[in-house]
């Protein structure tokens, strides 16, 4: 009986008549196909090091990624770069040293540096910290099937500028469907053929925006391959488990039980 | 008793193991993660091998580098520092062994205890055998080479212990160059 | 302990007498093992093992994850990105944490569901409830704790929110608030203090937890029609139950072996999914989130902390009657523990005499309808504050406080129940037919 409660629970909250509550001006943040994505997707190494190039280039004028160690380039699963390159990448950056009281090269075992110049934010966690999805109605199951849509956000928002911009108490605000509100106060970072790649990858905007995006999930969350693998093999695990108890379950109530007439 | 009643409890025995066996292994895979999670982590790891620039150590120098939150003494030593600490007997020394795992099994020899084959380069852990305190250098003690004001053990100019209560040389890290001016520990 | 007739662990050998005589511990652990179990439990008892599972879970990953986290303003939150990129399997065991506290939840609330439906709250289970209730507060304190810890803006305001509802208390609330704080705002005082007691009070629960095993082994368990154990004899309480062990303990490993399984899936492929990502964002005192929510656990209650604005009727007599004591601010805050209140009250509000929701068929209804009010506040209190969902909380929270304190005390009244059946065997035997007497397999 109160299995059947709890069904009918769950159907009469489904039919709230929930058109009533539309959820209004939601920005448009397009699904983009990312292979890190499901169960068993992982990180595009030639796709991360186009985004790290992209950041280097660009993002960086502005934005930090004080969260991520440089070292970490060379992770396996991640970006992948030699340890040599690492280390040449590193020197690129300026750190403060304590020990030296004074600024100096920066090493693989530094993080990257923070960047406060524009009052810009941080980037390290961006692609964790915005959700691209949400709903229906705020119940937040389209999640389920999208994912949280981080790495979506950060792509469409850099793809999303309409080129309208407006003036407020002297700042310049610039049109994006995919900013909550619909006026950033970013310009438009990316423009076709800003970067050239090694491999001669298409450098249009769509296409940066979502290597950029990528690299920016991997900064996010640098582990998501070992995290998805050790999720795979509990579950694989525990399902074992079980049946097994199932099974056995059965077997020691067998002798109480009868055959079952209801 | 008939057989397949015999047959039905060897399998109920089975599955009985086998889930018990399927729950301990779950649990012995729970601990793991959580005694390994103790060990050094990443960053810490990442430390423990650090590239050092000595260009800048000129003939008669020695300058002291920070490796695994310790001293480490890298100096380049003068054609006397050399020659005296090659004319040493090693069946005279206090610890006949180089203590020096980039050429494990060898004897005190100055030769097994430098970097390079010339003996220019000296490159040892700042901490006394005895019980760890770091010994002065550039020459102090009756040996010219390093002093330990703790207890009073002195070094030679290979590092090697003459006099005093450090029972072995000291140690030398696991290093090489990478090129002329780079040096990396670890 | 007194309750219903079984063998008790008798020492044989020397070193067990030796043993037994000055510490009784191995009868202790033997009569909580094979406590006689009502045989008709059905798979919504197994939400206490879970519930179990969870605070050893929570404990030793928190254990664990004290020993890279730390508990400063300007370090906390980059202490926790250790945990994630350096620690080894540190992001396992940060994640496991964070969604061990949404399982955790899950589970208690399931587990309270089931208690006041089949009535497990009523004579002579009390103590049993009111030291659950007292867990579940404590959970939600340990919880709410806990989530200020990371140091991300979802901690920093949820904390200043939280603790701004003590400030509602007339006279000297403003006091307390500072006093909770250590200082005017959230800030370091506040984080250290309570990453203090995050650590202490699971100890505290689980010494409470030891208290509700040992009140429900000395009543005997509930079961699903409400009947109790026939104690007349050994051999009648046999008919009856069944020892815990092999039999339940098997059982509910198996409801926690699928639960895990499901748990986790989600902490491996989908582990920020309950999760806010403004979390995700460093604390900053000087920018508030556009849309504060708290965890989901505590949106039912949080509802119903926001539904009674000055508007309402109720709030607007409450205050003329105390001469503006009771303003709005303050009655919500009196309905959010009120809400806890009276389910803790509800072995004195039913009235009925037949114990499980199962034989009375008006209850079910209302009951039902309490669970879907439970779930249309947890979705109110995630929408922002403003019509239609200030309506609606509204009509949730007066059901919430009608179902126990009205509709509790007069379905006892005037429902008319059905015939519970004699005994647990006879139950039991309705559904899985009478066990031949002939010997079995064994």
């Amino acid at each position: 009986m109160f299995k059947k409660l709890v069904t009918g629970a769950a159907l009469a909250l489904a039919l709230v008549p929930a058109a009533a509550f539309a959820a209004g001006g939601e920005a448009h943040v397009e699904d983009f196909a990312f292979s890190f994505e499901g169960p068993f997707g992982s990180y595009d190494q030639n796709q991360l090091q186009r985004g790290l190039q992209i950041y280097t280039e660009v993002c960086a004028a502005c934005h930090g990624l004080k969260q991520v160690p440089i070292r970490t380039l060379s992770d396996e699963g991640g970006v992948g770069l030699p340890e040599d390159q690492v280390r040449a990448y590193a020197a690129n950056f300026e750190v403060f040293d304590a020990e030296l009281d004074d600024f100096r090269p920066a090493t693989p075992t530094d993080h990257f540096p923070e960047n406060n110049g524009v009052g810009a934010p941080d980037l390290s966690l961006m692609a964790k910290a915005r959700a691209g999805f949400h709903g229906p109605y705020g119940l937040g199951t389209n999640q389920l099937f999208k994912g949280m849509g981080g790495a979506e956000y950060i792509a469409s928002l850099l793809d999303g500028y309409t080129g309208e911009t407006k003036e407020e108490a002297g700042t310049t605000f610039y049109e994006n469907h995919a900013f909550p509100g619909g006026w950033i106060s970013m310009a438009p970072p990316l423009s076709d053929e800003q970067v050239e790649f090694a491999d001669g990858h298409a450098n249009d905007v769509h296409h940066m925006a979502q290597d950029v995006a990528a690299f920016l999930m991997w900064t996010a969350e640098p582990k998501m391959m070992a995290r998805k693998q050790a999720g795979f093999v509990g579950v694989l695990f525990l399902t074992v488990l079980s049946v097994l108890l199932y099974l056995t379950n059965k077997r020691i109530w067998a002798p109480h039980k009868g055959k079952k007439t209801a | 008793m008939s057989h397949a009643e015999e047959h039905e409890g060897t399998r109920r025995d089975f599955l009985y193991y086998a889930t018990a066996g399927a729950g301990a292994v779950t649990a012995g895979a729970a601990v793991w993660p959580l005694v390994n999670q103790m060990n050094p982590s990443a960053d810490v790891q990442a430390l423990s091998s650090i590239f050092v620039d000595i260009s800048g150590v000129d003939v008669g120098t020695q300058i002291s580098v920070m490796f695994l939150g310790k001293p480490v003494f890298i100096r380049r030593r003068t054609q006397e520092e050399i020659d005296e600490a090659r004319a040493v007997d090693v069946d005279t020394l206090i610890d006949t062994t180089s203590e020096n795992p980039n050429k494990p099994g060898s004897d005190a020899a100055d030769e097994n205890r430098t970097l390079d084959e010339a003996g220019e380069w000296l490159v040892m852990m700042g901490v006394c055998t005895h019980l760890g305190c770091v010994p002065l250098g550039d020459g102090a003690g009756d040996f010219n080479g390093w002093f330990c004001p703790c207890h009073g053990s002195h070094y030679d100019t290979a590092g090697r212990i003459r006099k005093g209560p450090a029972p072995q040389n000291l140690h030398i890290p696991v290093a090489e160059f990478t090129d002329e001016t780079t040096l990396k520990l670890g | 302990m007194s309750g219903i007739p079984h063998d008790h662990y008798e020492p044989k050998t020397g070193a067990e007498k030796w043993l037994h005589s000055r510490l009784p511990i191995v009868g202790l652990v033997y009569d909580t093992i094979m406590i006689p179990t009502p045989k008709n439990l059905n798979w919504w008892w197994i939400w206490g093992i879970v519930l179990a599972f969870c605070l050893a879970l929570q404990i030793v990953t928190g254990i664990v994850l004290v020993m890279h986290y730390t508990p400063h303003v300007d370090l906390a939150f980059a202490s926790v990105e250790h945990i994630m990129r350096n620690v080894n399997g540190g992001f396992m065991i940060r994640y496991l944490h964070a969604n061990g506290a949404s399982l955790f939840f899950v589970a208690v609330y399931i587990h309270i569901f089931r208690g006041l439906f089949y009535g497990s709250y009523k004579a002579p289970r009390e103590i049993t409830w009111i030291v659950g209730m007292l867990i579940f507060l404590l959970m939600m304190g340990t919880g709410f704790m806990g989530y200020v810890l990371p140091w991300g803006q979802m901690s920093f305001w949820g904390a200043t929110v939280i603790t701004g509802l003590f400030g509602a208390i007339p006279f000297i609330g403003e006091p307390i608030q500072t006093w909770l704080l250590g200082g005017p705002a959230v800030g370091n005082a506040t984080l250290n203090r309570f990453f203090s007691l995050h650590y202490l009070l699971p100890f505290v629960i689980a010494g409470l937890v030891i208290v509700h095993i040992w009140a429900f082994h000395t009543t005997g368990n509930n079961n699903p029609t409400g009947v109790e154990v026939r104690r007349g004899s050994k051999a009648e309480a046999e008919k009856d139950t069944l020892p815990f062990w092999p039999y339940f303990v098997i059982k509910d490993f198996l409801g926690l072996a699928i639960v895990l399984v499901i748990f986790w899936a989600i902490v491996g492929f989908m582990p920020n999914y309950l999760g806010h990502p403004d979390n995700y964002i460093e604390a900053n005192p000087l920018v508030t989130p556009a849309h504060i929510v708290p965890e989901w656990y505590f949106l039912p209650f949080y509802a119903i902390l926001r539904a009674f604005t000055s508007e309402v009727w109720v709030v607007q007599i409450a205050s003329f009657v105390t001469g503006g004591i009771v303003d709005a601010k303050f009655f919500g805050v009196l309905a959010m523990f009120g809400a806890i209140a009276v389910m803790a009250l509800a072995p004195w509000l039913d009235t009925s005499r037949v114990r499980s929701g199962k034989y009375r068929p008006q209850f079910k209804w209302w009951f039902l309808l309490l669970i879907i009010d439970f779930f249309a506040l947890m979705w109110l209190g995630a929408m922002p504050a403003e019509e239609p969902y200030a309506s609606f909380s509204l009509i949730g929270s007066a059901y919430w406080f009608g179902y126990f304190l009205v509709i509790l005390p007069l379905l006892g009244v005037i429902e008319k129940p059905e015939a519970t059946p004699a005994t647990i065997e006879e139950d039991f035997n309705a559904h899985y037919g009478k066990k031949s007497e002939a010997t079995p397999a064994e």
